[in-house]
């Protein structure tokens, strides 16, 4: 698949350029993501939606250099801030991580060390990266706790993960990814597991404090609705392809790729009854062996020969919004 | 999970252990009247005569009742009489107290040479698996846990005394010129240090040293095999890819974070290691001329000793239950989960 070269412009925070990333397992390679390239300005929200399964945390992990041992990045260019982030030595990376870039997790109580006191942790991340003393420090972190407003910051810094809810854990990671006030946060499924009042109240607290600090924020999520009520634009991700990439309300208005279509008939709306919702037929291919150009055209209702035998494109099809698709809306 | 005080933790553990002190005071001393062979027989001498006999049964008292016998058993041991060795002629008391410590000295030296040497096998196994370090690793444990312990014994003798004569020829605890320090401990080690003697400490580090070796190669194989694999699920898990996306260093990623957590794991293997070493210590005793508690007890179990076997049964009991109190206690130092 060949694909369009991102612009990088002077305000491009985040480059992704045709990166493959391929699993080696007992039985075969997974090709887990193929050619994907997408970009992201200072202080944009972009949002990259797909299914359980379709590579959106292993593009996260690849974009930290936290891949498992199993997963080869095999090619394409990562560019933050215009340096290959892949390219560097491994102390440079670990300067940036946490400091420039960082990651808040899905699971907020298993991405927390279950021994170490919240506070300690925290500090652990401000002593990698600033140079304070450690009275300093502790001060940092109590302004850091009640900034994700956790109430009574002395009495939390003492506690552990095992006595805080799920919601304040998750609190703390984002503490814990904003500690040294990064350019960029991937937000990986971060409201997975968190009861609905409290899913508001942690992307909220994500949201207003990405703004306050002009911080660019990736957002991984399977719910669509959550991704279209933040997220200036949206990247639609499908078997390791990119399929679709627009602004929010156009791809909302007018999805071109069949795949965001489907996605969106599946999305509950409060509009209509549940009777409405469509499931998308199929499941996602075996990404072992053989697979066609297209990833989606055995789920594809507007498939065509041409869907197997000539390579995808991405192209323009409105004012920013690409599709990789030869039937396409 | 209710939140004590770490002394109102000991006691509860050690009152709930009471239970369990009374089962084995019962058991060992069934077990022990249960045995083939007759004390009185074998104390009178080969050439005794039916009445000798008898006489030696009275003064026994092995010819009163079971039942009898065993309160008069309670009764002594509530006044801390263990009874008299008949083999050695002393208090069970004195010879425990002095052979306890000889036993314990050695399963602590093995156990800590074990974890010096597994330990770090395991995390470097951990850190790259099947690499030719994990297979190196997995050679040597493996080597270590199918060698008899009096065969790595014999051979470590034959290596480094009789072939490289760097180490003291397998006597005991001291050469036969020194005297052992002042009893303080029983550790010879703690004790000849105490009393500042360096000399002896040196005299009995170089007499200890193989039989501790001898005893934790055997223990390498558990200790490296938990560590490997209780550091992979450490190493894969999320709070570990946090540390590194916030950009941790290397180092305190695998200290703070995850060794500290696999140390868990770890820890509980090493009481069973330490429970199995002791046990384990027989034939090391017997290779080694070690005058600990497990040569003691298969001597008197030989001669239907009763009262060593039953102090020595009773002794190991405490041990384990000391033991366990202390690996929870740990738990507890490390993991606050654990909350007592």
């Amino acid at each position: 698949m060949k694909e369009m070269q991102p612009k990088t412009t002077q305000e491009t925070l985040l480059a992704v350029d045709r990166l493959s990333v391929e699993f080696a397992t007992r039985r075969g390679t997974v090709r887990a993501l193929e050619n994907v390239s997408f970009d992201l300005k200072a202080g944009e929200i972009v949002g990259i939606v797909g299914e359980s399964g379709s590579g959106k945390s292993v593009l996260a992990f690849a974009t930290m250099g936290i891949l498992d041992r199993a997963g080869k990045i095999t090619s394409g260019r990562i560019l933050f801030d215009n340096i290959d982030l892949l390219q560097i030595k491994r102390s440079q990376l670990r300067q940036k991580r946490g400091k420039e870039l960082s990651m808040i997790f899905q699971n907020p109580r298993a991405a927390l060390n279950p021994i170490r006191k919240i506070g300690r942790q925290i500090e652990d991340v401000l002593q990698a990266h600033a140079n304070l003393p450690p009275k300093q420090r502790r001060e940092r972190v109590l302004e850091l706790l009640s900034l994700v407003r956790i109430s009574d910051p002395s009495r939390r810094y003492n506690a552990y993960p095992y006595e805080l809810s799920g919601g304040m854990c998750q609190r703390v990671t984002i503490a814990l990814a904003l500690a040294c006030s990064p350019r960029l946060a991937i937000a990986d499924e971060p409201t997975t597991g968190l009861d609905v009042t409290t899913q508001a109240a942690v992307m909220d607290l994500i949201v207003d404090l990405a703004a306050q600090t002009h911080m660019a924020t990736l957002l991984i999520t399977h719910d669509l609705e959550l991704a279209a009520q933040y997220c200036d634009r949206l990247v639609v991700m499908h078997a390791g392809h990119i399929v679709e990439t627009a602004k929010t309300s156009d791809l909302f208005q007018h999805p071109r790729h069949p795949y965001t279509a489907k996605l969106i008939a599946a999305t509950p709306d409060p509009e209509k009854d549940l009777a409405h919702l469509i499931p998308i037929p199929g499941n996602l291919p075996d990404l072992r062996g053989e697979l066609p150009f297209c990833r989606f055209r055995d789920r594809c209702d507007r498939a065509s020969s041409q869907c197997d035998t000539v390579p995808l494109e991405r192209k323009l099809v409105g004012n920013n919004h690409q599709v990789a698709c030869h039937n396409h809306f | 999970m209710s939140k004590h005080s770490t002394p109102q933790f000991i006691l509860q553990r050690l009152l709930a252990a009471i239970p369990s002190a009374i089962g084995v005071i019962i058991v060992s001393f069934i077990m022990t009247r249960m045995l083939p062979g007759d004390p009185a027989a074998f104390f009178a001498g080969a050439s005794a005569t039916p009445e000798a006999i008898a006489q030696v049964q009275e003064t026994l008292g092995l010819n009163k009742s079971w039942i009898e016998q065993f309160f008069i058993y309670i009764g002594e041991l509530i006044r801390g009489n263990l009874g008299v060795s008949l083999t050695t002629g002393q208090t069970v008391i004195y010879d425990l107290v002095t052979r306890l410590p000889a036993s314990l000295e050695l399963t602590l030296a093995g156990v800590l040479f074990a974890f010096i040497i597994a330990v770090p096998l395991g995390i470097l196994a951990a850190l790259k698996p099947n690499s030719w370090l994990d297979h190196l690793s997995r050679f040597i444990t493996t080597a270590g846990v199918s060698l008899p312990t009096f065969f790595t014994g014999l051979l470590l003798v034959y290596i480094f005394y009789f072939l490289l004569g760097i180490v003291p020829a397998p006597v005991g605890r001291l050469d036969l010129l020194s005297s052992p320090p002042e009893h303080f401990t029983g550790f010879y080690l703690l004790d000849s240090l105490i009393r500042g003697d360096f000399n002896l400490f040196v005299i009995a580090f170089q007499h200890l040293i193989l039989p501790a070796i001898t005893l934790g190669i055997f223990a390498l194989a558990p200790l490296a095999r938990i560590t490997r694999a209780s550091m992979i699920t450490i190493l894969g898990s999320d709070f570990i890819r946090l540390a590194k996306s916030n950009g941790l260093s290397p180092e305190k990623i695998l200290f703070t974070y995850a060794f500290r957590n696999a140390l868990l794991p770890i820890i509980t293997t090493m009481g069973v290691v330490f429970s199995f070493l002791l046990g384990a210590n027989i034939l090391v005793e017997k290779v080694f001329a070690w005058p600990g508690i497990g040569s003691y007890a298969v001597e008197a179990l030989i001669n239907s000793d009763y009262a060593p076997v039953q102090g020595f049964v009773l002794t190991m009991a405490f041990l384990y239950i000391f033991l366990n109190l202390a690996i929870d206690i740990l738990y507890g130092i490390i993991d606050p989960r654990a909350g007592f």
